[in-house]
């Protein structure tokens, strides 16, 4: 694999809070069509990973580029013109807001029409169009017009998605995607992203994730972090060989289910 | 929504009826609601849609009623169009500095900001005495309406009649703006920062960009009420600027309800007319305000409009 080919590389991240070293040194190559999961114990620096790959936080040594360009720091709202998008380890939507409303959001900042200050949005069909196609293929369409707060927690987490997929990114960044969903309905959530993604185009997907079964079931690539440094970087069947990452990061055999 | 359409022209029949069935007396508390209605219809912009609380807004319409002060007494301007105009455009011009600063924060560092910088223009009114009158305030000429000089009018016949009516059009003009505004995409952009401007941010809303904008319209309305009020009592002082005086806002605000495009406007209404009758009854006003404010607060956190009406029209 060539190193022209990655969409997403960061090279040498070193992030500090004060005198806490979050990330020492991490390095991590995202190429097109890729599916790629962070995973670690807690305080292992996923969170700290995800938000210096969003734009966020600014790494205090390494960089972190885009399509070539430097991201570090640039903030959410350039990123995802960009073409970078994220969803949020906890369920982040609009609560008042319609289901529709809350797509039409990410629509509206996509077509650069949140300055029209005078134009009707009941009347654009263009942007209601485009976020009922987004409700579709979530499976959210028929509940278009009820309040986001009124959704399942499921749907919610759905709807927190779906809005980041209405702006067509290129890449998209899911910060444990399935958190807070349980555990009958975490394999449909993934299912429906990952359709979702193949129709939008998303070139790739990059995930922190605690469930090993959602891990080991759908990622290309596995970067186990622990204490700030990548442990391993490598396909699901050779993590699950590794005794060492099993041993620190995910802490049992990823088949071990409870009876 | 045609039940609605309804409401909305019942009340426009009853404001335009209301001068040939009222005392002159009320219908110059009318002038105060046309004023006020406008003033926290910009209010609304920034606290029911964009989630934030501007504790100054009296800054705004102190600077438009003494810019209609300092035009009529000062410069021979007696075109209220004018006066309205320019007013609205110092409202904007002085909102956008103080913006800048203030949207930086949320919540109780917003409003604690949007407050100092009122009573920072309220010493400037009582410090600059040469310029301002002081205390004493300034007088505000009578002045033109759509060119047409009523100098020799009877003074009550001049504010229940034609101005009453001038006055009542611009509050129409001006909700229909505010209208379109929350119904525009910027509008949904404003509620989705009002919701969780983290994530609004990371569905590309420029979060402070359009804070501001929120902040300058929302000053430019609150200048044009202003101004619209400096006539009704011919003379502006700088306890328009005082912060009780936007504490009075954010009460007829909260009064009619936030989360309706019509309730902060009814809360006006109600605001002025109780103001007149608990006044009349006891000097301690306020006390008996105080547990207004309490009340509603704790039973009808939707105000009054969640009495009136469910949803239609509603901002969120």
């Amino acid at each position: 694999m060539s190193r022209d080919a990655a969409i997403v590389e960061a090279v040498g991240i070193r992030k500090l809070y004060g005198d806490v070293c979050a990330l020492d040194g991490v390095s991590l190559a995202v190429r097109e069509g890729e599916f790629v999961s962070v995973i670690g114990p807690n305080g292992a620096g996923k969170t700290t990973l995800i938000n210096v790959l969003a734009g966020l936080l600014r790494p205090n040594a390494g960089t972190v580029r885009f399509k070539g360009r430097d991201i570090g720091g640039i903030g959410p709202v350039r990123l995802a013109r960009l073409g970078m998008a994220r969803s949020f380890q906890l369920v982040s939507i609009f609560p008042a807001l319609t289901v529709l409303e809350m797509v039409q959001v990410a629509i509206v900042a996509r077509l650069r029409r949140g300055r029209r200050l005078f134009a009707a949005l009941a009347a654009d069909r263009e942007v209601r169009e485009q976020a009922l196609e987004v409700l579709a293929l979530f499976g959210l369409a028929d509940r278009a017009e009820l309040p986001s707060r009124h959704l399942a927690q499921g749907d919610k987490k759905l709807l927190d998605v779906a809005s980041a997929f209405a702006l067509r990114p290129e890449v998209i960044l899911l910060d444990e995607p399935t958190s807070g969903v349980s555990t009958r309905d975490k394999t449909a959530v993934m299912e429906t992203l990952v359709a979702a993604s193949k129709r939008i185009g998303i070139r790739a997907i990059i995930q922190v994730e605690h469930d090993m079964d959602i891990v080991f079931g759908y990622s290309d690539r596995i970067v186990a972090l622990h204490q700030g440094r990548v442990l391993a970087d490598a396909p699901p069947e050779v993590i699950r060989a590794d005794e060492a990452v099993v041993a620190a990061v995910i802490g049992r055999p990823p088949e071990w289910r409870p009876t | 929504m045609t039940a609605a359409r309804v409401v909305v022209g019942a009340a426009v029949a009853a404001v335009l009826a209301y001068p040939l069935a009222a005392s002159p007396y009320y219908a110059t508390h009318m002038l105060m609601f046309f004023g006020y209605a406008i003033i926290v219809l910009g209010l609304n912009l920034l606290f029911g849609y964009t989630g934030l609380l501007s504790f100054g807004h009296s800054l705004f319409v102190a600077l438009g009623a003494y810019a209609a002060a300092f035009l009529t007494s000062h410069f021979g301007v007696r075109s209220m169009e004018l006066i309205l105009v320019v007013a609205a455009v110092a409202g904007a011009a002085v909102a956008a500095p103080v913006g800048a600063l203030c949207v930086r924060y949320a919540r109780i560092y917003f409003a604690m900001l949007t407050l100092a910088f009122a009573m920072l223009f309220h010493s400037f009114l009582m410090k600059f005495y040469h310029v301002t009158g002081g205390d004493e305030g300034m007088r505000v000429l009578r002045p033109s309406l759509l060119g047409w000089d009523l100098a020799a009018v009877p003074k009550i016949q001049f504010l229940t009649v034609h101005y009453y009516y001038y006055a009542s059009a611009v509050l129409l003009i001006a909700a229909v703006v505010m209208w379109r505004i929350v119904g525009s995409p910027f509008g949904l952009c404003l509620r989705s920062i009002r919701e969780n401007p983290e994530k609004a941010a990371s569905l590309g809303v420029s979060v402070a960009r359009h804070r501001w904008a929120a902040f300058v319209i929302s000053a430019a309305y609150a200048a044009v009420g202003g101004a619209l009020l400096a006539p009704t009592t011919g003379q502006v002082d700088p306890s328009l600027a005082y912060w009780t005086h936007s504490g009075n806002m954010v009460f007829m605000t909260l009064l009619g309800g936030f989360s309706h495009f019509f309730g902060p406007a009814l809360g006006a209404l109600v605001f002025i007319h109780l103001q007149d009758q608990v006044m009349s009854l006891i000097p301690y006003w306020r006390l008996v305000f105080g547990a207004i404010l309490a009340a509603i607060v704790i039973f009808a956190p939707g105000g009054l409009m969640s009495f009136v009406a469910r949803s239609p029209g509603s901002a969120t």
